[in-house]
């Protein structure tokens, strides 16, 4: 099927929008058309667009994510993220399960000319952490945040894994792994996180009962009102392996949006994650264990950083260079947690 | 010893945004790729004023921990070797030192702003 190269005199945002209008008539009945597509500040890896559903009821704010340029990826087993199609599939499960997601209200086929992905409703709210950590809209909530993912991440992990689609299990041993060779694969000496993969292989923790995890919760990935979390999401990374991933990961200092001294996400405390967790029936957690996710979170996040070099050299972005020079903002969280004082 | 990419190649990255989407698009998407551009430049700007005398102060402490001569690189492949193969760990003496100046050194010019960069400064005393 075409991608957006097909239609070089048109700008992308008029091929997507006639598109829509097509898809629109085609999959949702009632509606008369679309409007306002606008692209949003994309993601690296994907397009994310927002548009209008026409309606004689009453027009809908929906969702498109997309592959870039609309291209069609070819998915291996050497993918990272799990692609549009599954991530599609594990909304609606997750949606069914009760906890905060997006609804899927369309998957994209080959006919609909827009490339891989699907549109889901969207979800009013905040998603910039920085605004989550200090905007006194969210001061009365605040308080409650750290509680609530622990719930939300309990209903998560709940899900039974057979309902899942196929995804890759991974528990520590095999993310330490990955980790490991990714950051072989840069071929560039650092030596903090060689100290890092040592203290971690030093303190694996023993196989857990695998889980559904989402493999990127944090702020930053939340969509928040003044009651709190209204959606989870960037499900691209979910797979099945140890649930206290996902504890960690949020508690890791970049996604503290500056507020170094609220662990969860720049607004809460660590017991309070916990109790959320353990009281909406989620495993017990062991803290040796939740700190070896944290500091694996900040090694995770550095190796990714690093790991943009290349397609950095082959693209034509600026950003991927920036991150790729974050890179030591982990070392720095690193040499606090392993050789630090007072690592919060 | 900064990361990578080098000065030169974001540079060349930053001139050839300017050049083309920045002046063909507008939008949101643009406006927050200029401002990774400028992100970009500063990092340049800084590596130019603070490398010079951060890696010699590095290779000075590399010599004396690895009682090893050689340029930046291979000391750090070496050193990442060691600890990679446990012959150095945190009790060694010097190590930890070392690790603390080379990353507050690197953070000083990839991101003088990070919290966590902030945070250690403010544990170490402003060292």
């Amino acid at each position: 099927m075409a991608s957006d190269d097909a239609a070089q005199i048109k700008t992308p945002g008029e091929v997507v929008a006639e598109r829509l209008a097509v898809v629109a008539q085609r999959h949702f009945p009632g509606s008369t058309g679309v409007a306002k597509v606008t692209r949003l500040t994309a993601g690296a890896t994907q397009e994310i667009w927002r548009f209008e559903l026409l309606r004689p009821d009453g027009d809908q704010s929906l969702i498109l994510r997309r592959t870039p340029g609309g291209a069609i990826v070819e998915r291996t087993e050497a993918s990272t993220s799990i692609g549009l199609e599954t991530e599609a599939e594990i909304l609606k499960l997750v949606f069914a399960a009760g906890a905060p997601v997006p609804e899927v209200r369309h998957v994209l086929t080959p006919e609909d000319g827009l490339g891989q992905g699907f549109i889901m409703t969207f979800v009013a709210g905040e998603t910039l952490g920085g605004r989550i950590v200090r905007d006194p809209r969210f001061a009365a909530v605040r308080p409650k945040l750290a509680r609530q993912c622990g719930e939300i991440l309990a209903r998560i992990h709940a899900i039974p894994t057979e309902k899942a689609p196929p995804l890759k299990r991974a528990g520590a041993a095999e993310l330490i792994a990955q980790l490991q060779a990714s950051y072989q694969a840069t071929d560039w000496p650092r030596p903090v996180f060689e100290l890092a993969f040592r203290w971690l292989g030093e303190r694996m923790p023993p196989p857990a009962r695998p889980r559904l995890v989402h493999g990127d919760f944090r702020n930053g990935n939340l969509i928040f009102d003044e009651t709190g979390v209204v959606a989870v999401l960037d499900w691209e990374l979910a797979h099945i392996g140890d649930p206290m991933a996902d504890l960690g990961w949020i508690c890791t200092n970049p996604w503290r949006f500056g507020a170094v001294d609220k662990p969860v996400g720049g607004f809460g405390q660590r017991e309070e994650l916990w109790e959320g967790y353990e009281a909406a029936g989620g495993d017990p957690v062991n803290r040796a264990h939740a700190l070896f996710w944290e500091v694996f979170g900040s090694l995770r996040w550095g190796v990714m950083c690093a790991g943009m070099i290349p397609a950095f050299r082959a693209g034509d972005s600026v950003e991927r260079g920036v991150i790729a020079r974050r890179a030591s903002e982990n070392e720095v969280d690193l040499m606090r947690l392993l050789a630090g004082k007072g690592a919060a | 010893m900064q990361d990578e990419p080098r000065p030169d190649e974001i540079l060349t990255r930053v001139a050839n945004f300017l050049k083309g989407p920045a002046t063909r698009e507008s939008g949101p998407h643009i406006s927050f790729q200029l401002r990774v551009a400028a992100n970009a430049v500063e990092i340049c700007q800084r590596q130019l004023t603070l490398s010079p005398k951060a890696d010699a102060e590095e290779l000075a402490r590399l010599r004396a921990l690895l009682s090893l001569d050689g340029d930046l690189p291979t000391l750090n492949r070496e050193l990442a070797r060691r600890i990679r193969d446990g012959e150095l760990t945190l009790e060694t003496p010097g190590l930890s030192e070392h690790l603390w100046a080379t990353t507050l050194a690197k953070l000083a010019v990839d991101q003088p702003t990070y919290s966590g960069y902030r945070a250690a400064l403010a544990e170490r005393g402003g060292s």
